[in-house]
């Protein structure tokens, strides 16, 4: 695997196609593929069965080491526990673990048996899990004895779940549906038929927040390693010799695109870290580990930031060679911020859990414009239409709708149980992402913001609606809007606005409950970081809550035509 | 432990883990890098203290180091405590 930093875009793009990713991965249209496979036993093929895959650290030190070989037969014996477990193909068996050694071998596993794997950040409480469980209703669970606690309260209210999997159950009593996997103490599987998936057989269910309803489920395909094998080597530049971090969680997309397929179908050595974000704990790992390629996220680089470069300096980071960033924009400040802590600018990339792989991007060997998002990768047809016809606009400068062309390999193939969703997200032959962006002349493209009510915090979508639905469970609650407000680290936070029912007082205790009733039933990240008790909410004549005004408020920003707006 | 120490573990133990989680917090037990409080849910511990302790942490005192342990947020604490005194 030699680097193609040295291509130039425009050799990228000529003569592009994607059967480049179909040749160099030996897959030929109409045979079987199997991301599990291509992942562990195609490395094995290829003479690389004794290199390092996985080398883990947890926040206390522990360690371990997988080889290639030992993911094949771990995997394999995963997929065949599962298959013993009366689980099979098309099964949704859901992933809520931290970032332990189960959780990225468990993924390829599932592969293996053909089910549908549906990762969940294990940071989720148990109202989001609920919803996420039914929705797919998803037949096993693996997760851990501390996360176990969190089933344990819905799992009444889920029949459809069959089988609750706990990897470090120990001597632990174990209660209905559970069962106890050891990996450790799993008996290895040399050999196991992957399920002969195809092409288009669904393969990832990676659930994402929208402005309306409840969290729409993403549906991948195993083709979607076409996509996500090229844009990992030619974005992310991974290379034989590489050691790659990427510090997603699985239980987004980015933790499962960049953070197992993409770098394990490229045979590259990945690290991980099971630890929260501690600056100095980073550095020192990456120096400990020598990482060359580090995938990261805006939120981590400004939190890096406020550390400042002294603390960089007391660590040798010389082996870091090609820094990428993806969640949210990446603003140029921390372009310039990391060119002097690291000798290096992060590339921005962008993407979402819909577009299964990288989709507009700063390449390696490319220049890069601090603030800029960059340029499509090949292979992705992308624009800015007006809001209005959705036709691209015919000139650069102009803010409009970021759309692409359909068809790309990693592309969703439906919203699980939600085909009327799905259609709406095209418009005149473009998917929409729902982000509004301008194009410059020379075709980068410049990120403005959201197009809806959604909001990207830490680069995580939550949507409002979900918020708004857990604060009214709130006995004290009568209304509610939540909204994005600006934040220096996070990009935005959630507000929310709330009336309360007769009876209760406004203040700080109460604000504070019920921010941490919604972190425990939703997730931090749903949290709201401030919560405005308001004597009324600004709603259309039909009694529409229109969150657009409160916005608007919070970021400063015109609120736009309010004449439909009922008077209070 | 002293009282302070005492009461941000209680609230540590009481919001940040799960009823039946029988995992032990220490005074040294890592919070943030230990995956215990992320630093979305800091927000509503240091607002908690703040509350509690009637003090005013500022954003840049309240890291992901400053708040890793109960030993350390007690040291944020008592510090403020001071300067309002």
């Amino acid at each position: 695997m030699t680097s193609t930093a040295a291509m130039s875009y425009e050799e990228r793009v000529a003569g592009f196609d994607w059967s480049i990713a179909e040749r160099e991965l030996g897959y030929r249209p109409g045979e079987p593929i199997n991301i599990g496979w291509y992942c562990t036993d195609r490395i094995c093929e290829q003479g690389l069965a004794a290199k390092p895959a996985l080398l883990w650290e947890s926040h206390l030190g522990e360690e371990r080491t997988y080889t290639y070989d030992d993911l094949r037969i771990l995997s394999n014996a995963i997929a065949d526990y599962l298959r013993r477990l009366g689980l099979g193909p098309g099964d949704r068996v859901c992933l809520f673990m931290d970032r332990i050694p189960e959780l990225y071998i468990g993924f390829l596993g599932v592969l293996k048996m053909g089910g549908i794997v549906q990762p969940l950040f294990s940071a989720f409480g148990d109202e989001s899990l609920f919803t996420r469980l039914n929705d797919a209703k998803t037949a096993a669970i693996i997760t851990q004895k501390k996360h176990v606690l969190k089933v344990r309260k819905i799992r009444d209210t889920l029949p459809a779940l069959r089988h609750i999997i706990v990897v470090d159950a120990g001597p632990s009593p174990l209660q209905a549906r559970e069962v106890a996997l050891d990996l450790e103490s799993l008996p290895r599987v040399e050999r196991f038929d992957a399920y002969p998936s195809t092409a288009e057989t669904p393969s990832v269910l990676h659930y994402t927040s929208g402005t309306t309803g409840q969290p729409k489920g993403a549906q991948h395909v195993h083709y979607s390693l076409i996509a996500q094998y090229l844009t990992a080597k030619w974005v992310l530049d991974l290379q034989a010799d590489d050691v790659y971090w990427c510090n997603a969680d699985p239980g987004w997309v980015t933790g499962t695109s960049y953070g197992i397929i993409g770098p394990w179908a490229n045979g590259v050595t990945q690290v991980v870290l099971d630890a929260g974000f501690q600056a100095e704990k980073w550095y020192r790992f990456i120096e400990k580990r020598r990482v060359t390629v580090w995938y990261s996220a805006p939120t981590a680089i400004r939190l890096l930031m406020r550390e400042g470069t002294e603390l960089v300096r007391r660590f040798d980071l010389s082996s870091l060679r090609h820094l990428c960033s993806v969640g949210e924009p990446l603003n140029a400040e921390a372009v310039i911020w990391s060119r002097e802590a690291f000798g290096l600018p992060f590339h921005d990339t962008f993407w979402q859990t819909e577009t299964g792989c990288i989709v507009i991007t700063n390449f390696a060997g490319m220049p890069v414009k601090p603030g800029s998002m960059g340029r499509p990768f090949p292979g992705i047809t992308a624009t800015v239409v007006d809001p209005r016809t959705f036709e691209p606009y015919p000139e650069p400068g102009r803010v409009g709708l970021i759309a692409l062309r359909p068809g790309w390999p990693s592309m969703m193939r439906s919203y699980w149980n939600n085909p009327t969703a799905y259609q709406g997200k095209f418009r005149n032959g473009w998917y929409l992402c729902g982000d509004r962006s301008s194009i410059d002349p020379e075709g980068y493209f410049w990120f403005v913001g959201r197009d809806d009510d959604v909001i990207n915090t830490g680069g995580h979508l939550v949507g409002p609606f979900e918020i708004e639905s857990a604060l009214l469970e709130h006995p004290a609650v009568a209304e509610s809007a939540a909204v994005s407000k600006p934040d220096p680290i996070n990009m935005e936070v959630v507000k929310a606005f709330v009336t309360l029912k007769p009876g209760f007082a406004a203040g700080p205790d109460l604000e504070l409950e019920i921010m941490n009733t919604i972190r425990r039933k939703l997730s931090p990240l749903a949290m709201p970081q401030e919560i405005e008790f308001v004597a009324s909410l600004p709603k259309t004549r039909s009694g529409k809550i229109v969150r657009r005004v409160l916005r608007a408020q919070e970021w400063g920003e015109p609120v736009g035509d309010i004449s439909t707006l009922m008077e209070e | 432990m002293d009282d302070i120490k005492r009461v941000i573990r209680d609230y540590v133990v009481k919001e940040y883990l799960e009823e039946g989680d029988d995992r032990e917090i220490t005074e040294t037990t890592p919070l943030i890098s230990g995956g215990i409080v992320d630093s979305f849910s800091m927000v509503s511990l240091k607002r908690f203290l703040e509350r509690k302790y009637e003090i005013q942490i500022p954003d840049a005192e309240a890291t992901t180091t400053a708040f890793d342990t109960v030993d350390s947020i007690a040291v944020v604490v008592g510090r403020f405590q001071k300067a309002r005194a």
